[in-house]
């Protein structure tokens, strides 16, 4: 077990009538790579918020290196928060945003900063105001990887990033990571982009923490069985269903668990089809219900159709 | 080398990888293999899950530990995989090709032929 960094205990934020946060409780350790994955409202950005003290919370306790990060320099500058939407004075250029975190975070590396920007084709002495939306995420994602705090919180910060530079993001992180590590949490609802650069998931939905788990327990912990709907719930009988669909007299369903060997034969002899289940299309089945992923409307049912066997 | 994807723990597909290539021959026995921060920079996964991958195959006696060298395939590693794979050959190739194959129809007999067939062209293609 590795020292906790981050603690939240029992952690509510209620905005008049709407509870964003339920009593979370939370612990991140140091060194690892942590998936904050939710829809868009979950409460993502409300819960790193307060963790990093830019707002209150309405009950509970927030806790970084073991003291509140509230107005404490000496939790504050080991810690680096990358928000959406990062705010900088009217007449600041990045170069400018970039000395200021020079000074702020004792293991900025300047050359790196600067390797970054090149790579993200950021025009260091424009002025911030009159950078794209993409630009002004390259400078709060160079921020974030060149301060090395020891604890990084990144609320999605890809916004208006383009595919390419998006991986080049995903890249650098992994690398630098590897090479100065870290503890970094990233806030994201791309899942299957970011999914396999974590190595632990917390997933939250309506301000509560719905699965905190290592992303390799969750990968291969579902199935979707698929065939004739008398065969499939014959099969799946007692067993947890996270989801259902039929076509016809066809039914693909994914289910909770996994099989044995012996299970597998059996439905290979009933000529059930069996296939896994991508941890994106793991959560988007835990937290939607049958509702839809507000963010990813890629998910068509015709893809599941079609996995059945004819 | 091939590729990773979501559906299965990656640290099972990163240690199936490196089996691949020791099978193969495309890892000789006492070679290095890479690092896992290279794995993990080359298939854009966290390093600390590769890093599992590999400690899987040093824990089998695949893979040993040079301190401060890195890592290399064991001498002995082919044959131990090779047996292990024969072993699993018949549940994962065999069994679901004769359930299709009664789905279609084809009489073991006509099953047996093909397979001759297949293998023949095979160590064909293998010695040219």
């Amino acid at each position: 077990m590795s020292a906790i960094v981050v603690e939240a205990r029992k952690l509510s934020k209620r905005y008049k009538d709407v509870l964003a946060l339920d009593s979370v409780d939370l612990k991140f350790e140091e060194n690892r790579i942590y998936g904050l994955l939710g829809r868009n409202g979950a409460g993502k950005s409300t819960l790193m918020s307060i963790l990093t003290s830019q707002a209150f919370p309405t009950s509970g306790e927030a806790l970084v290196f073991g003291g509140s990060a509230y107005e404490n320099d000496a939790v504050l500058s080991r810690m680096c928060f990358i928000r959406e939407s990062q705010k900088y004075p009217d007449d600041f250029k990045p170069k400018h945003a970039f000395k200021s975190a020079a000074l702020f975070y004792r293991n900025w590396d300047q050359d790196f900063a600067d390797r970054l920007a090149a790579e993200f084709r950021l025009p260091v002495d424009r002025r911030i105001k009159k950078l794209s939306r993409g630009q002004l995420s390259a400078v709060g994602v160079i921020i974030g990887l060149a301060s090395r705090a020891e604890v990084t919180f990144f609320d999605e910060p890809y916004l208006g990033l383009d595919a390419v530079a998006r991986q080049l993001f995903y890249d650098h992180l992994v690398a630098d990571y590897a090479r100065h590590p870290r503890t970094i949490v990233l806030s994201s609802h791309l899942i299957d982009e970011v999914s396999m650069l974590l190595e632990h998931v917390v997933v939250i939905d309506g301000g509560r923490i719905i699965i905190d788990d290592d992303a390799e327990n969750i990968r291969g912990s579902a199935v979707v069985v698929s065939g004739t709907a008398e065969l499939v719930d014959g099969f799946l009988a007692g067993r947890t269903v996270l989801h259902r669909e039929t076509l016809g007299s066809l039914a693909s369903v994914t289910m909770e668990g996994v099989f044995s060997a012996q299970e597998r034969r059996e439905a290979q002899e009933l000529g059930l089809g069996l296939s896994p289940v991508s941890l994106q299309h793991l959560i988007v089945r835990k937290t939607m219900g049958d509702a839809e992923w507000s963010a990813k409307p890629a998910e068509k049912p015709v893809d599941e159709a079609m996995e059945v066997p004819r | 080398m091939g590729m990773i994807d979501d559906s299965r723990p990656i640290f099972v597909q990163i240690a199936e990888l490196i089996e691949n290539d020791i099978v193969d021959g495309t890892l000789a026995e006492e070679a290095q293999v890479p690092s896992t921060n290279e794995f993990a920079a080359f298939h854009r996964i966290n390093p600390a899950t590769a890093a599992k991958g590999v400690n899987v195959l040093v824990d089998s006696g695949i893979l040993y530990k040079r301190r401060g060298i890195g890592m290399f395939v064991a001498t002995g590693a082919r044959a131990k995989l090779v047996a292990r794979r024969t072993e699993q050959f018949f549940e994962q190739y065999v069994r679901p090709l004769t359930v299709e194959a009664r789905k279609l129809g084809i009489s073991p007999q006509e099953l047996g032929g093909m397979i001759a067939r297949a293998a023949g062209a095979a160590e064909k293609e293998a010695v040219q």
